[in-house]
């Protein structure tokens, strides 16, 4: 077990290596100028030189990869070019909107993607099955913002049920307003993992049924509930993959659906710094992202052996 | 071990066994009874009406979409653009002098404000006097005085004060330009020297304002602390930021003057980028008034019983061409038929009715316009005679390359308003090529100036501009032979009577001889057609039908504090 996990390990560093300079160099090479955004337009050469300098954009860019490694490794994202807060201290907030959001969409995927999944598995080829693998075709196919502002438009502007965007008013807890406004963002995000896990449970739990194990179980006479708990262990490895990559999905947030509804989580953070240029907060955002994902990743390949101790076999 | 790749194509190769037999997992009747109660409960308490956060207990609270997609930095000099200046300075602080947003129907002018009056030296037309009021208190109660003036002018100004703020210098840079010194006479006399003489510095200082020294020392001298709890002297006090997602204001019932105290409790702003998410919040009473409404969206609005309001406001929507000699704009003709070659009227009905021709930079009610004798207007016939002297034609046309945003601060609707022009163009034998950027990147070619790197083989930009300033709208686009500024000349025009015309209007120090020369330089611009103007937009607005007391001013700025709820 103990090679295993640092057999994954030895995976994580190199990856989250190539990630921070994916994210650092791609910013560099965007079009436009990183200046731009804070630079007067009447500033003279002197001026520029000055801000230049006091941003480290004079120095070559190895160098300010380096230089900006050794400040994330001692926790310091930098200061957002645009609104001069902590980088840390706006991706903070940002994700633990988005993770309200994620859990609340996976809640959703997990209740309907493994309900419609086990029930198209369990009556394939029947009517049922038909109309559940088309409907997850479709959740996967549709564009999900469209979805989106469908639902805005349904329950929000013509029957009133729903806010149409935004997080409800900071109140103490969390309470039903804050549930009602994440309702048509957290349906919106869910449909394509709903869709995804669907097709995935389905699948798996037709390659299990027909393993010969089961049918021993069945020829020997247990009751079809029991054979279903077994089928369930079985599938649960490889659903257990795709839901921590759907996670991860889930997690770095949307752009289109965090922007469509004014949910201000990493999605919309990440837009809003595109928009003006605010390349910390774009360098800090996606790194953190991609290393929650890298280790959301990791935990569940820890996780996996524990329902199917063969895989620390292989 | 399966890899990434190998989990996310399990589904993929799953071969299918021939069998059904799903019985035993859910006792079906029983749980669906109880299912169906759950879902009632659920969604009688889920279908909470949208408003029920505010106004329980009677406070008017009036909700405006932005189209920022965050809060503009609340320190003092906002970020944002204009929408930062409408919506946080003008709110929580004031300047020496402020707009007139009381009237519809004239463009507004200014006026004072904490300063009552001002005066220049005769004999040295540098020195600027003003009279500050002295019954003017900041939220944290502290007087305001005029050294809190030069306190402020050095947080933008002087890199080695304790209070020095980058980022309020960058937002304050452009209107602290000509500033070369002050000091406070007294408590209520301030004296300002420019570099040199200025007559236009008003329209630069009622862009500066006045935060709390006492509430910056307070908070530990951190700017970032002050942003959520900052202390200026406006109508309105801020209770809460919450960035990307909402800042709440409350009225500042001890506000000094008492015509402008809000008649509305609470003022929460909310960032909106997305056009659609604004008409949803607006339609299903989440928000009470949405800025820049997509004129798509007007009839609906209006149809669920909303108001909409539009007004000019001095906003171009242009092509600032290149008047280097590699661009074929060098060519006066040229110019001069891309003017006429432009079917505004139709581009008008296009967008609605939501724009207004233009016929220069500014409107013709406007007092800047003068008299020009080159008019701009819809005359294919003779864009296509000067397109004929200088060389070209329909089957011979002369290529012009143009960059352009997708969307962008006044925009409007770029693409389809560039291919509308783009076939108008081709009618009279100009053949433009667009190429599209972000916005980003657009405001850092047009910085760069027609001569960048950035803006090599690029003709014309299609650019919005404001010309609510003198210097920003009409004295910048020409002056040339002093100082020019790459981002304001984008083209690079160098005439010397512009030079001459930008100057003296720089030196009237009195409204209406300046309002005359600035007259005289607008009318040599459109005789030079120094830009190719397209039309003014109208910026319409969707207000709830309980929204009164709005009134769209002819300015990038409004006065919110007029605004009633009557619910």
């Amino acid at each position: 077990m103990l090679w295993y996990v640092l057999r994954r390990l030895a995976y994580v560093l190199p990856i989250l290596l190539g990630v921070s300079i994916v994210c650092f160099s791609l910013l560099h090479l965007a079009p436009g100028d990183p200046l731009t955004a804070v630079m007067p337009e009447f500033a003279s050469d002197q001026v520029i030189e000055q801000i230049k300098r006091s941003y480290g954009f004079d120095k070559p860019v190895p160098v300010q990869y380096l230089l900006w490694l050794l400040n994330v490794l001692s926790g310091d994202l930098g200061l957002s070019q645009v609104a001069n807060r902590p980088v840390l201290d706006e991706i903070v907030p940002a994700m633990v909107n988005t993770f309200q959001l994620a859990a609340f969409g996976i809640g959703l995927s997990l209740l309907g993607g493994i309900g419609l999944g086990l029930l198209a598995g369990y009556t394939r080829r029947l009517v049922t099955d038909r109309a559940i693998t088309t409907t997850a075709i479709i959740g996967v196919s549709v564009p999900h913002y469209w979805v989106g502002l469908v639902l805005i438009a349904i329950l929000a502007v013509t029957l009133g049920l729903l806010p149409a965007m935004g997080k409800a008013p900071p109140s103490p807890g969390f309470g039903l307003n804050d549930i009602r406004h994440m309702i048509l963002p957290g349906v919106t995000l869910a449909l394509i993992p709903t869709g995804i896990i669907a097709r995935s449970v389905r699948a798996t739990v037709i390659d299990v049924r027909k393993q010969e194990f089961v049918q021993t179980l069945q020829a020997n006479g247990l009751p079809p509930r029991r054979t279903f708990l077994h089928v369930i262990k079985n599938a649960s490895p490889t659903v257990l993959a795709i839901i921590g990559i759907q996670l991860g999905h889930l997690v770095g947030g949307s752009i289109l659906v965090e922007t469509v509804f004014a949910w201000p989580g990493t999605g919309y953070l990440l837009n809003n710094a595109i928009a003006y240029r605010d390349i910390p907060v774009l360098q800090g955002t996606i790194l953190v992202l991609a290393t929650f994902f890298v280790m959301l990743n990791f935990l569940v390949d820890l996780a996996q052996p524990f329902l199917d101790p063969r895989m620390t076999r292989q | 071990m399966a890899s990434l790749r190998d989990r996310e194509s399990l589904a993929a190769v799953s071969p299918e066994p021939a069998s059904s037999d799903f019985t035993g997992v859910i006792d079906g009747t029983l749980q669906r009874r109880t299912l169906l109660k759950m879902m009632a409960v659920g969604a009688g308490a889920l279908a909470w009406p949208a408003g029920m956060a505010y106004g329980q207990s009677g406070e008017k609270v009036l909700r405006i979409a932005m189209t920022l997609s965050d809060i503009p930095v609340t320190t003092g000099q906002a970020s944002g653009g204009a929408e930062g200046g409408r919506f946080i300075n003008r709110s929580i602080y004031d300047a020496l002098l402020t707009w007139d947003l009381s009237q519809a129907d004239k463009p507004s002018g200014l006026l004072p404000n904490l300063a009552t009056s001002w005066s220049v030296d005769p004999k040295n037309r540098n020195r600027w006097t003003f009279k500050l009021r002295n019954d003017v208190k900041f939220h944290d109660g502290s007087q305001f005085t005029a050294h809190d003036v030069l306190w402020n002018f050095e947080k933008s100004m002087n890199p080695n004060a304790a209070h020095y703020d980058r980022l309020q210098a960058r937002n304050a840079a452009n209107w602290l330009v000509s500033v070369k010194s002050a000091k406070a006479v007294d408590d209520f006399t301030l004296e300002v020297t420019t570099k040199r003489p200025n007559g236009t510095l008003l329209y630069e200082l009622v862009n500066i304002f006045y935060s709390s020294p006492r509430q910056w020392k307070k908070l530990g001298g951190d700017w970032t602390k002050f942003a959520f709890e900052p202390s200026g002297t406006g109508p309105y006090k801020l209770v809460q930021l919450v960035p990307r997602n909402r800042a709440e204001l409350v009225r500042n019932a001890d506000y000094w003057n008492k015509s402008m105290v809000p008649q509305h409790d609470r003022m929460v702003l909310r960032p909106m980028p997305d056009a659609n998410t604004r008409v949803s919040a607006l339609l299903s009473g989440q928000v009470d008034l949405v800025e820049a409404l997509p004129p798509d969206a007007v009839p609906t609005v209006k149809g669920a019983g909303m108001q909409v309001t539009t007004n000019v406001y001095p906003h171009i929507w242009p092509y600032m061409v290149s008047h280097l000699k590699s661009s074929p704009f060098s060519d006066i003709r040229i110019r001069k038929a891309a003017n006429l070659a432009i079917d505004r009227e139709n581009l008008v009905k296009f967008l609605g009715g939501l724009a207004v021709p233009a016929q220069g930079m500014v409107t013709p009610d406007h007092p800047w316009f003068g008299n020009p004798t080159f008019k701009v207007k819809y005359d294919p016939d003779g864009a296509r005679k000067l397109m004929a002297e200088a060389g070209y034609s329909k089957s011979n046309p002369v290529n012009v390359n143009v960059t352009m945003s997708a969307a962008g601060s006044g925009q409007m609707q770029p693409l389809p308003m560039n291919e509308f022009i783009q076939e108008n163009f081709r009618d009279v034998g100009i053949n433009m090529s667009l190429s599209t950027v972000d916005w980003e990147a657009l405001r850092s070619r047009r910085f760069a100036g027609a001569e960048g790197d950035l803006n090599k083989g690029v003709d014309a930009i299609n650019y919005s501009w404001s010309i609510q300033y003198p210097v920003f709208g009409l004295i910048g686009q020409t002056y040339h032979s002093e100082n020019r500024v790459k981002g304001y000349n984008w083209g690079h025009f160098s005439d010397a009577k512009a030079d001459q015309l930008a100057r003296n209007a720089l030196d009237a120090f009195e409204t209406k001889e300046q309002n005359k020369r600035l007259g005289e330089l607008h009318s040599y611009l459109v005789d030079n057609a120094v830009w190719v103007w397209v039309v003014h937009d109208m910026n319409p607005r969707g207000l709830a039908a309980h929204v009164k007391g709005f009134i769209q001013a002819q300015s990038w700025f409004q006065d919110f504090t007029r605004i009633r709820i009557e619910k």
